[in-house]
């Protein structure tokens, strides 16, 4: 074992109690109360452990990802992501682990020791502690990435209602751009709303998409036939003016797909197709 | 080799598809079920899906082809219950079962099948 | 099957009955994921026209499968390896298919958009080998 990780193994074990003391001293100062101190304890015994047998399976910073540090690499992943969904900050979340250098120093400083043996022993700390920031901070930030990417799911599910119109006939208005993953949820939720009900015309009104371009125009294909699959017809209604000069200009085929301008025109052809008659009475 | 039966109810077949096929047992549904309606003169042929997970494009192919071969022998043919989740990859993989006749469930595949009977000189 | 497979195995894919318990294995792998069931079927699909690729161009092969992660999610990770011909012009494969409108050809790209991650590794004359991986 290199003699650098030696005095740090020893040091993380003779020093254990000072360490866990200068680190939170550290830590709180640096957070001025934004921190979470929940579990702090356990964490941080958790995080010498790791480091400890890191260091004594004579593990070298500059190869964080080998088989010494799994444990440590695992224990700091973990902190990190419940750290990122409680909503403590990035800097925060890696200020944390930074903050064991500190304690470290200072209890090395108290030690007796060559001048270049405390050198060696202090530049693999360092080199140590930062690389578990580093580690600290990439965990977080996939962490927060899970977190709004759940959330957009979620959005896109609430902005995608299924509203049944009237005895087999269901619509969707979709509301914004319609991109890949809108055209996804629009056509999850109207399949699986066109068998629990059983309908036989969807209407998909696109009067609040801003824009319909070919990509547009592949996903509305897309869903479209998808409803077929299923047995359904479906009915795009909300095509304004504009679109439909795009439409014809982009010379995009809307292949046989019955399209109209208003939801309205769109409901009273989908009770035709139904075998429903809409009559008013008179007087 | 496993063999999915065909059904006769008045003139029209039934097949419920019920297991994870291999490819040959399509192939052999596809030849047995021409014979049948050639056999039978059969006006409609029901296909029901709705047992399967997963339709491929060897599947989806068979299908159009067994539609393909009943529509000039005579026969009109109808998949019903294909699952959501199945007719997304359909669309995603880009077979769009062109041609092939399809329906939410039996009744309604049955409903197809009488109407097409009924424009039939 | 009941019980959890281990997180990286491989299986034979040889001929057609192959090709099912090939489905069956990564069926029971997606679930163990928990993958919605849009994912299943479009993983299940996906490894079910690799897998007859395998057989019917590849002279025969085996998919190997590996529960990969990138630290924070989790996904399924198939490999489709043969030692056959090779494919001689990529571009053109990835081309071709269904989307010409003709019912032959290998589909490669309808099952790329069926997964997250797609690679292909071919060399005439040696083999084939074509990856490819859905995130949770």
């Amino acid at each position: 074992m290199r003699p650098e990780n030696q005095r740090l193994a020893d040091l993380l074990r003779d020093e254990h109690d000072a360490l866990l003391r200068g680190w939170t001293a550290e830590y709180h100062h640096y957070a001025e109360g934004r921190g979470l101190t929940q579990n702090l304890l356990a964490d941080q015994q958790a995080i010498l452990r790791g480091l400890e047998a890191g260091v004594r399976a004579d593990g070298d910073a500059n190869n964080f990802g080998a088989a010494p540090w799994n444990a440590l690499r695992d224990t700091l992943a973990q902190l990190s992501r419940n750290r990122a969904a409680q909503g403590e900050t990035a800097d925060v979340t890696s200020g944390f682990t930074l903050a064991l250098k500190r304690p470290i120093f200072d209890a090395l400083q108290r030690q007796t020791s060559g001048l270049q043996g405390q050198i060696d022993v202090i530049w693999a700390t360092s080199a140590i502690v930062d690389r578990m920031a580093q580690w600290t901070v990439s965990a977080y930030q996939k962490t927060r990435e899970e977190i709004i990417v759940r959330q957009q799911h979620e959005l896109l599910e609430l902005s995608t209602p299924v509203i049944k119109l009237w005895d087999g006939v269901l619509a969707v208005p979709v509301i914004g751009t319609l991109d890949s993953s809108r055209a996804q949820m629009v056509m999850e939720t109207l399949l699986e709303r066109l068998v629990e009900t059983g309908s036989e015309v969807a209407i998909i009104d696109i009067t609040g998409v801003p824009t319909v371009d070919t990509l547009v125009a592949q996903h509305l294909m897309k869903t479209v036939t998808a409803i077929r699959l299923m047995g359904a017809e479906s009915i795009i209604s909300g095509i304004r003016p504009q679109i439909a000069q795009t439409i014809v200009h982009l010379g995009i085929d809307l292949q046989g797909i019955i399209t109209k301008s208003t939801l309205a025109d769109a409901l009273a052809t989908a009770m035709r197709m139904t075998g429903h008659t809409v009559s008013r009475d008179a007087g | 080799m496993e063999r999915i039966p065909i059904l006769r109810m008045g003139k029209h077949l039934l097949v419920t598809i019920q297991i994870d096929m291999q490819d040959q047992t399509a192939m052999r549904l596809q030849e047995d079920l021409a014979n049948m309606i050639e056999k039978t003169s059969a006006h409609g042929v029901l296909i029901d899906v709705s047992a399967l997970e997963m339709v491929d494009s060897f599947i989806g192919r068979m299908l159009v082809s067994i539609s393909d071969i009943g529509r000039i022998l005579g026969a009109t043919t109808v998949v019903v219950g294909i699952r959501p989740a199945v007719a997304i990859t359909l669309v995603e993989l880009g077979l769009s079962l062109g041609g092939v006749k399809t329906a939410l469930n039996v009744e309604r595949g049955m409903a197809v099948l009488d109407a097409a009977q009924g424009s039939q000189p | 099957m009941t019980t959890d497979l281990a997180p990286t195995g491989s299986a034979p894919v040889r001929d057609e009955r192959d090709i099912v318990q090939a489905r069956a294995v990564v069926r029971t792998l997606t679930a163990q994921l928990k993958f919605s069931l849009v994912e299943q079927t479009k993983m299940i699909t996906a490894a079910s026209e690799l897998a007859r690729n395998t057989v019917v161009y590849g002279g025969g092969g085996e998919m190997r499968w590996e529960i990969v992660s990138d630290g924070v999610r989790r996904g399924l990770r198939l490999h489709f390896d043969d030692k056959g011909p090779g494919i001689p012009d990529v571009e053109q494969a990835l081309v071709d298919g269904w989307t010409t409108g003709n019912g032959l050809g290998m589909g490669l790209s309808g099952t790329r958009r069926l997964v997250n991650e797609f690679e292909i590794r071919t060399q005439v004359g040696e083999g084939t080998c074509v990856s490819i991986t859905r995130w949770k």
